[in-house]
């Protein structure tokens, strides 16, 4: 049990300790505000797409690098569980990011015609976030999917061409 | 006219799911971009794309700036019958290219 | 018996030594190793890879009727896929007029300029990548093969001899990182050895194809360094030995690389 500031005030090397833990809690206070806006900011984008009406976690799985080789095209592939048939099909897939400029990323229409409920694509990412899926099915039924991606710059930074 | 690479199966049997590719030339400026200038290079992306088999809508994707330059979509389709694919790109500037291949079904 | 146990532990210890020669072969790797699955993918699959797209634009340019007498490559050299296997494959190579060697890219302009009289292509420009992409995509599969030309030989050492200095201001010489360091980690990337077995490639952090020369004009801002301008013979002389580094290593152009 670490000791407190209270208890040996005149140790340094406790009192550094007790003065670091604070300023830490002061940093990461600071570092946690711009990571909840965008936390938020990617709520809101999902609320306002599927114009708050409910919206189930599974069915739907996002397959991508966990640590990605470079941020400007990375392979994503978003699959639902779904019959793909008339009476039961995937309608819509929209894929929303956590910090990019912009949440959006694509929005894809598929119908029964599909066959099966999986596109590929390659997009941009920023930095490491969270990106999800949210899939519409025929029956107007909402499921949803998320995975965090790691994404590091290039190590060797160069100029223009 | 942009370069586009399209990948149909040519040896589908009826009821098989195929998977299309489609990868066409084209930069995805996002508009977030600074230039050597210093000033923001304006927003030049593909919006949409639209595939369609003898005229109906079979798969269609709406594109932000998100999306990797030279875009690559895949996408399935059940083969059902054989037919005429129109594979459109819509964009920034006025930009539309439509492409054509043709589906066949043993 | 006697005799028979010592042919016997002949026997093992040619073969222990075979094995151990065998187990010392090549240690050269291909930057295509260090990629993630995806990306690989993204290299070995001609309908995913984004390069084919301006593949597909040098082929074009192949057939395309140049300069005031409208002769194009196909004019004199044909089906590229004949005349032009195993090319790329033994560039850079010596060019007479000019007493020096030259890359691919610079034997293409050449050839426009001298043969048919057209105007050269800047450097990096999307004509003379695309064309070049063609060209090498000839030789994929086939071995990195430098000429054996004597007259290269003051280059290629001159090549080596600027591979291994130090420059810029972090100090760095090319065989730290690619030689000494190759296989460990710089920030979230895995350093390659190097070796130019994909050119032009399909850089993602370009989002374009792009040459050797840029790929190590790159690198020398890297290390803070000022960078030779396109076609200096520095660069060309770095090439060679690059391509003697890594001979007998298979051509995978067009490559992918993050």
């Amino acid at each position: 049990m670490p000791m407190s500031l209270a208890d040996r005030p005149d140790d340094p090397d406790l009192y550094r300790r007790g003065v670091l833990r604070a300023g830490g809690v002061l940093v990461a206070l600071a570092v946690a505000r711009p990571v909840l806006a965008d936390a938020n900011e990617l709520k809101a984008a999902i609320a306002a797409y599927t114009g708050g009406r409910e919206t189930k976690p599974g069915r739907v799985t996002i397959d991508v690098a966990r640590l990605v080789d470079n941020g400007n095209a990375v392979p994503v592939t978003v699959r639902v569980e779904s019959p793909m048939i008339a009476a039961d099909h995937v309608r819509a897939i929209a894929l929303f990011n956590e910090r990019n400029p912009e949440r959006d990323v694509a929005r894809f229409a598929l119908s029964e015609r599909s066959g099966r409920a999986v596109v590929s694509t390659r997009i941009r990412l920023a930095t490491s976030q969270q990106l999800v899926a949210i899939a519409t099915m025929s029956d107007g039924t909402l499921w949803s999917g998320a995975v965090d991606v790691i994404v590091t710059l290039a190590a060797c930074i160069e100029g223009e061409g | 006219m942009a370069r586009a690479l399209i990948t149909v199966p040519q040896d589908a049997k009826r009821g098989d799911v195929v998977e299309i590719r489609v990868l066409i030339a084209h930069p995805m400026e996002t508009g977030f971009r600074v230039g050597a200038d210093g000033r923001r290079v304006p927003r030049d992306i593909l919006r949409r794309f639209t595939c369609r088999l003898d005229g109906e809508v079979v798969f269609a994707a709406e594109l932000f700036p998100a999306v990797s330059a030279n875009p690559y979509l895949a996408f399935p389709l059940r083969a059902d019958r054989a037919g005429t694919l129109s594979f459109t790109w819509e964009g920034d500037g006025g930009f539309a290219q439509t492409e054509t291949a043709t589906l066949n079904v043993a | 018996m006697r005799r028979a146990l010592a042919s016997l532990a002949l026997v093992l210890l040619v073969v222990l030594e075979v094995g151990a020669a065998l187990a010392q072969q090549d240690s050269r790797r291909s930057g295509y190793d260090h990629m993630s699955p995806a990306t690989q993918a993204m290299q070995g699959d001609d309908t995913q890879n984004p390069a084919m797209l301006f593949v597909a634009d040098g082929e074009s340019l192949w057939r395309q009727p140049a300069g005031p007498v409208a002769k194009s490559c196909a004019s004199c050299h044909g089906d590229a896929l004949t005349s032009m296997r195993g090319v790329a494959a033994r560039y850079p190579a010596f060019d007479v007029p000019l007493a020096r060697p030259v890359n691919l890219g610079e034997r293409l302009n050449l050839c426009r300029v001298r043969q048919q009289k057209a105007e050269g292509w800047r450097a990096e420009s999307p004509d003379l990548l695309a064309l070049e992409a063609y060209v090498a995509l000839q030789s994929r599969g086939q071995a990195i093969t430098p000429p054996d030309d004597t007259r290269l030989t003051p280059f290629r050492a001159r090549g080596e001899q600027r591979y291994r200095q130090r420059i810029g201001q972090l100090d760095l010489a090319c065989a730290q990182c690619h030689d000494e360091h190759a296989g460990k980690r710089l920030g979230g990337s895995t350093i390659p050895q190097g070796h130019p077995t994909g050119y032009p490639i399909y850089r993602l952090e370009w989002q374009a194809l792009g040459s050797l020369q840029r790929r190590m004009r790159g690198c020398y801002s890297g290390v803070r360094a000022e960078a030779p301008p396109y076609g200096a013979i520095e660069l060309v002389e770095l090439e060679l030995y690059l391509a003697s580094r890594a001979a007998g290593m298979p051509v995978e152009s067009p490559a992918v690389r993050p």
